[in-house]
């Protein structure tokens, strides 16, 4: 969440300046630590035990179909207003992060609970 | 008992592609009136979603049964997956180029600081949605598929939901008080 929110931080930063100039500097802070803490998340989520994989990758492979496709319209929104040079490419690294994410939170929520059935949980739903 | 549902409708998402054609074709022709329309019909029903979901049928579904709950789930959440991408992609691409059109992103306009404001408002609103909203939704359609599902799971995973859009539909409020703004400077 803080990964993501980060991205978005630097995303309204960058798209409240265009057209004109902008300092790189803070949008390029904000995306290295939130790809810094998407990779932390990453292998914590590696090292997890009986971590159901195969349930993660079939849920995170369609959402993250389904957010490259967002990706790329908001991609192609830039381009159409000649976002170009160091902004362009900020932004669009940006995107790849926010593509990457949304799909890694969801497959997350999913396998963390597909052995819901063993969990202490009282009477399972009939 | 859980009904016969599937988590991704099929239907919805001809829909879906045939909207963002649309899209990507208002974006190419960049004419006020069809990015006015996508923008003003994707905000409209997002707007909406928000608020009937956040303030009125969220805490209706909190108060239900389980099984009821379970009822009301399995019908409606596989519509929200497809609808709320879309409808919020829909409304932040065509606005985007509508505000570039109509020269609002200059930073020197009038309308530029309610524009940042409404980045803000969006930004911390997709947080919400794409972080906690859409997740939940997803788990909650995928609990409900397993042979028994749990029910402390759902229970779980539909609170987060409702509040969540409940903090949304609060939000939106803001987004009321922008777009009107904008739309009468």
């Amino acid at each position: 969440m803080v990964s993501l929110g980060l991205i978005v931080a630097g995303g309204i930063y960058l798209s409240s300046h265009i057209p004109k100039h902008v300092s790189l500097t803070a949008p390029v802070i904000l995306l290295v630590l939130s790809a810094l803490l998407m990779a932390t998340n990453m292998v914590s989520l590696a090292r997890v035990k009986e971590f159901d994989w195969p349930r993660f990758f079939s849920v995170a492979r369609w959402s993250l179909l389904a957010y490259l496709i967002i990706a790329a319209l908001i991609e192609y929104a830039f381009l159409q207003n000649h976002v170009r040079g160091g902004t362009l490419v900020i932004l669009t690294l940006s995107l790849v992060v926010f593509a990457v994410h949304v799909p890694t939170l969801i497959g997350f929520t999913v396998a963390r609970y597909v052995n819901s059935d063993q969990m202490d949980a009282g009477p399972a739903h009939p | 008992m859980v009904p016969e549902f599937t988590i991704v409708p099929v239907p919805g998402l001809v829909i879906a592609v045939v909207v963002l054609v649309l899209i990507v074709i208002a974006i190419a022709v960049n004419k006020v009136w069809p990015l006015m329309f996508l923008h003003v019909v994707g905000g409209a029903g997002w707007t909406i979603v928000d608020l009937f979901v956040g303030l009125l049928v969220g805490p209706i579904i909190g108060r239900l049964p389980l099984q009821s709950r379970i009822d009301f789930v399995t019908r409606f959440m596989p519509k929200m997956v497809v609808l709320m991408p879309i409808l919020v992609a829909t409304t932040l691409a065509a606005g985007w180029q509508l505000a570039s059109n109509l020269g609002f992103t200059f930073t020197g306009t009038p309308q530029h600081p309610w524009l940042v404001a409404s980045f803000i408002v969006v930004g911390v609103m997709s947080v919400l949605a794409l972080g906690l909203l859409e997740p939940a939704n997803i788990a909650v359609l995928i609990e409900l598929k397993k042979p028994r599902p749990n029910g402390m799971v759902i229970e779980r995973l539909m609170k987060r939901f409702v509040y969540c859009a409940g903090v949304l539909g609060i939000m939106q409020v803001a987004t009321f008080v922008i777009m009107t703004k904008l739309g009468s400077m």
